[in-house]
């Protein structure tokens, strides 16, 4: 074979070494719809952070003079709400509430599930059988119904809620988790890297975490969409927050009966459900294509 | 070819020393006798239990500095062989010894992955997707206690050596390079820890002709500049008889035949091997193959024929083949052996030689 | 094939003895005596310990999980605490309500995302498929009981075209498929549509893709064959896994209809639930979850042996 020069030996990391994440980024930089949803969700995230730094009215002041005013009306751009309080004051602030009881579920359920699915995937075996089967009978039970019934034997309150999500996603993440865990263990490259002599925890680090957190995060972030709908879908019931708390779900109750009157700012708090979740599905979207490696 | 060359020294790189010769030229550098592998059938509640025979009482020996090769058919076990000598896999039954030494005794299993290495078929899928060349390369001499420095400068080195420029290849990602590039890229990989004997399984099957050439090319001369020794596996007879010194055909998990590549060639005794090499078609335009040597698919290795597992299809099989699987059989002291009762003295075939009759 | 199914119903036998214990264990974790929804405020300690040897309270767990489950088996499910009538009845009749909801949205939401998803298959990365992709991924985004209260404001407070809630003059004790009752359900149903309409969609669209882009299709035109002749071939390999989702998105609108029912007042299923609930009926409760949750289990075991019926590739495995 052909002598090589020294010097190209001794040269340093010759190119920078693009790491993967830096090009999953670049890609997802470039592409328009996921730049616009992330940079809405960077709003509504924001303001929701700031709330109490944006001049806005009290969100628990209400007066009764004036109740359900229309979009538009002075010191009310948004209106008012059932019992008077700002409904832009009240979104904003809902922000908060639902955000987190929408998203940490999905973030607690990705701790645990990947945990599991890791487990189950590269022990394989009876403790993959183990693990699996017990996921599969809360699989037997369509989400809704799981957390409802978890929230309805829990009762109301925001913490119940991030319970029963959460134990309504780790099962879904967990079977992602496992299935991509098992197709990666099996595939070649583990085996050199056994091969070479290194031990369980090295293999796991180097080789596997880094091929099987990126489908797996896609997929969770996937999951916050439904996260917020059926968190705010909780309260909606009266099973989530509790009044006089804002949250988006627990407004569309209160507001229900205000449709007959006042029908547009009662449809308002869905408008930023349906805004949060469509901007994360794009976005897990997004991040799909751009995770492909092949593309 | 059977020269163990000097180990050549390379200045400013570390490399990890080899693990050290301890037996000597004439102890084999690695005896395998007796291995066996089954794997239980994943059956249900309805169903038998069942075992894939897929390794059943191999054994053979490789010569230090020797190209020992394995053909076969898909599914006559010779990947699980490679895997089990790896310990990649835990063998049922049978030793594996290594420069005289016990794996688990005198080597540990740490210093067993020093000294033998594997190239592996899929060459896109050896390799992670998540590191660069560079990187998968060094990993493994980071494991055993290189630094990260000396580790990459020694992955750059053998980019070169496997005729790949450093500058340009350390740190592309498996997708961008091709199917030859790769595998060149596996084969320093195996190289990185040192080994002295380097598993070959399939290495270049999935590699367009022209560039397994080159990367047959390739192994020859690392072979003589690293004083290696390999294990070569193909179902690619040609291949084979190019690079090896000795063969071994397999047949549904057993060793039929085995012996230096010419006399195997020349003279194949099991009826297999004569067939497998009938099997490869005839450029010579008045020699034409006419009728197929073999009939009928291989058989499931779940439930191999009884006796000789080959009597199914073979055309001089006699009622005694279905009794006992034969054994290996030295036919000159060369080192040609096969196991088949045609080859075995007084073994009651009718096409067996005499017992005490002179041998050719 | 009869194997087969022999054996997905034997594997099912497990799962649903899990699900019924789940069922069992979720009421039972409830902070606090179950008792208490029961008795009346001034209760004496007499009469609550004869109702608690009444509903086998005093009795252990793993006891009171067996007489349940045998009675459960037996077709009793015990009595609803409000109501007092036989919880199964009620269950059930409240099951068919949803069931009318169910297979109206059915029909337009997978008519809809099979309609969709084969189009944006076939024009990939046109313009047809980014209309028709945006509107599945709106479709699944959408708090479907958000989109009942626009529905609402706009058909029935703001046009008056359609009820805003009920299942129809006679309550939901008679139902006939005539205008009268049919105008009650169609918000309902057009509400329910819309998610698995996207999910639909979005499957069918990545199928009709993958499938289009294998070799067999142009191996298929290359024959000669039409392209109606083809479209049959692409249906016959999307048909089991478009199977699989239409049948998981129908257990999801059977068991998760709680939210819309909620909105539009339709006595089903969900509503059912919700009032059991709140009134902390447990028998109700419990029978409710359970009949729900045996349905989707239900559900999947037809999907499995449908998709093994069509893919023949699935029985072995």
């Amino acid at each position: 074979m052909s002598a090589i020069s020294e010097p190209a030996l001794a040269a340093g990391p010759a190119a920078t070494a693009r790491g993967y994440w830096t090009t999953v980024g670049r890609r997802i930089m470039r592409d328009k719809v996921s730049m616009a949803c992330a940079g809405l969700l960077a709003l509504i995230f924001l303001s929701a952070l700031g709330a109490p730094w944006l001049g806005l009215a009290d969100p628990y002041q209400g007066s009764m003079i004036h109740r359900l005013r229309h979009i538009g009306t002075p010191h009310y751009p948004l209106g008012s709400d059932e019992l008077g309080r700002d409904m832009l004051a009240r979104l904003i602030y809902g922000g908060r509430l639902s955000l987190v009881v929408g998203i940490l579920p999905v973030i607690l359920a990705f701790m645990f599930g990947t945990s599991l699915g890791l487990v189950a995937g590269y022990a394989g075996g009876k403790v993959n059988t183990a693990i699996m089967r017990t996921i599969d009978v809360f699989y037997a039970f369509p989400s809704v119904l799981l957390a409802i019934a978890i929230s309805g034997v829990l009762g109301a309150g925001i913490v119940n809620s991030i319970v029963s999500l959460t134990v309504v996603f780790v099962p879904q993440i967990t079977r992602v988790a496992e299935s991509v865990t098992t197709g990666v263990r099996n595939m070649d490259f583990v085996e050199a890297a056994r091969a070479s002599g290194a031990g369980a925890f090295t293999i796991m680090r180097v080789h596997m975490l880094g091929n099987v957190l990126g489908p797996i995060f896609v997929y969770a972030t996937g999951l916050i969409s439904v996260s917020m709908i059926l968190a705010a879908g909780l309260s909606f019931l009266g099973l989530g927050t509790k009044p006089p708390e804002p949250e988006w779900g627990l407004m569309l109750n209160t507001l229900r009966t205000a449709i007959y009157l006042n029908p547009w700012v009662a449809a308002l708090p869905g408008v930023m459900i349906f805004a949060v979740s469509i901007c994360f599905n794009l976005l897990s979207d997004g991040m799909r294509s751009a995770m492909d490696i092949r593309n | 070819m059977t020269d163990i060359g000097p180990t050549i020294e390379m200045p400013e790189v570390d490399r990890l020393a080899p693990v050290e010769d301890r037996g000597g030229a004439a102890q084999p550098l690695l005896q395998v006798t007796g291995l066996t592998k089954h794997f239980p059938v994943r059956g249900d509640l309805f169903s038998a239990r069942k075992t894939i025979r897929a390794v059943d009482d191999v054994s053979f020996a490789i010569a230090k500095g020797e190209t020992v090769g394995i053909v076969g058919e898909s599914g006559c076990g010779k990947s699980t062989t490679a895997r089990l000598l790896m310990h990649l896999m835990k063998r049922d039954a049978g030793q594996i010894v290594y420069d005289g030494m016990q794996v688990g005794r005198a080597l540990s299993l740490r210093e067993l992955r020093r000294g033998m290495q594997m190239v592996f078929q899929d060459s896109y899928a050896s390799l992670n997707p998540r590191l660069t060349v560079e990187q998968s390369i060094a990993f493994g001499p980071k494991v055993h206690g290189m630094a990260d420095a000396s580790a990459r400068a020694l992955a750059r080195e053998l980019l070169g050596k496997v005729g790949l420029r450093p500058e340009t290849f350390a740190n592309r990602y498996p997708h961008e390079i091709s199917g030859g590039q790769r595998q060149r890229v596996n084969i320093a990989r195996a190289l990185a820890l040192s080994p002295r004997l380097v598993i070959l399984d399939e290495a270049v099957s999935a590699l367009d002709k022209s560039v397994e050439a080159q990367v047959l090319n390739l192994l020859v001369d690392l072979k003589r500049e690293f004083g290696l020794t390999y294990l070569f596996i193909s179902h690619d007879l040609n291949v084979v008889r190019y690079i090896s010194d000795r063969v071994l055909v397999m047949y549904l998990g057993e060793v039929v035949e085995l012996g230096p590549v010419d006399r195997v060639w020349d003279a194949p005794a099991h009826p297999y091997t004569r067939a497998l090499l009938a099997a490869m078609p005839s450029s010579d335009p008045d020699h034409r193959t006419e009728t197929p040597p073999i009939s009928g698919d291989p058989p499931n290795p779940i439930d191999p024929p009884s006796g000789c597992r080959f009597h199914t299809r073979c055309p001089f099989a006699e009622p005694l083949c279905a009794k006992a699987t034969p054994r290996l059989a030295a036919l000159d002291t060369m080192g040609h052996q096969a196991a088949c009762y045609m080859a075995i003295a007084g073994s009651g075939h009718s096409l067996a030689p005499i017992k005490g009759a002179d041998k050719a | 094939m009869l194997v087969y199914i022999a054996r997905r119903i034997v594997y099912a036998i497990p799962i649903v003895i899990s699900v019924a214990l789940v069922c069992f264990l979720l009421v039972h974790i409830t902070p606090g005596d179950p008792l208490v929804a029961i008795l009346p405020a001034d209760a004496s300690q007499e009469l609550a310990s004869q109702l608690r040897i009444a509903y086998g309270f005093d009795r252990p767990l793993p006891v009171q999980f067996g007489l349940w489950l045998w009675k459960a088996v037996n077709g009793d499910l015990g009595h609803s605490i409000a109501t007092g009538r036989p919880v199964l009845s009620e269950v059930m009749h409240a099951v068919g309500n949803t069931v009318t909801l169910a297979i109206a949205a059915a029909m337009i939401g997978f008519s809809l995302g099979l309609l969709f998803g084969l189009i944006a298959g076939y024009f990939r990365d046109s313009w047809i498929d980014k209309v028709a992709t945006s509107i599945a991924i709106a479709g699944v985004s959408v708090p479907h009981y958000w989109l009942g209260m626009v529905l609402v404001i706009i058909f029935s407070v703001q046009l008056n075209w359609l009820p805003a809630v009920g299942a129809g003059p006679g309550g939901s004790g008679t139902w006939g498929w005539d205008w009268e009752h049919i105008r009650y359900l169609i918000l309902p149903a057009v509400t329910t549509s819309v998610i698995p309409m996207g999910i639909v969609t979005r499957t069918v669209r990545a199928l009709t893709g993958d499938i289009l882009s294998q070799d067999f299709v142009e191996a298929l035109r290359a024959k000669g064959l039409r392209e109606t002749q083809v479209f049959l071939h692409v249906i016959k390999n999307a048909a089991p896994t478009a199977m699989a989702v239409m049948g998981l998105q129908l257990g999801y609108m059977l068991g998760g209809s709680i939210l819309i029912e909620t909105v539009f007042s339709w006595p089903g299923s969900g509503l059912l639930l919700n009032s059991a609930i709140f009134q902390r009926d447990l028998p109700l409760l419990q029978g409710t979850i359970l009949v729900l949750a045996l349905f989707f289990v239900f559900l999947n075991l037809m999907v499995d042996i449908a998709q093994a019926a069509i893919d023949p590739r699935i029985k072995r495995s």
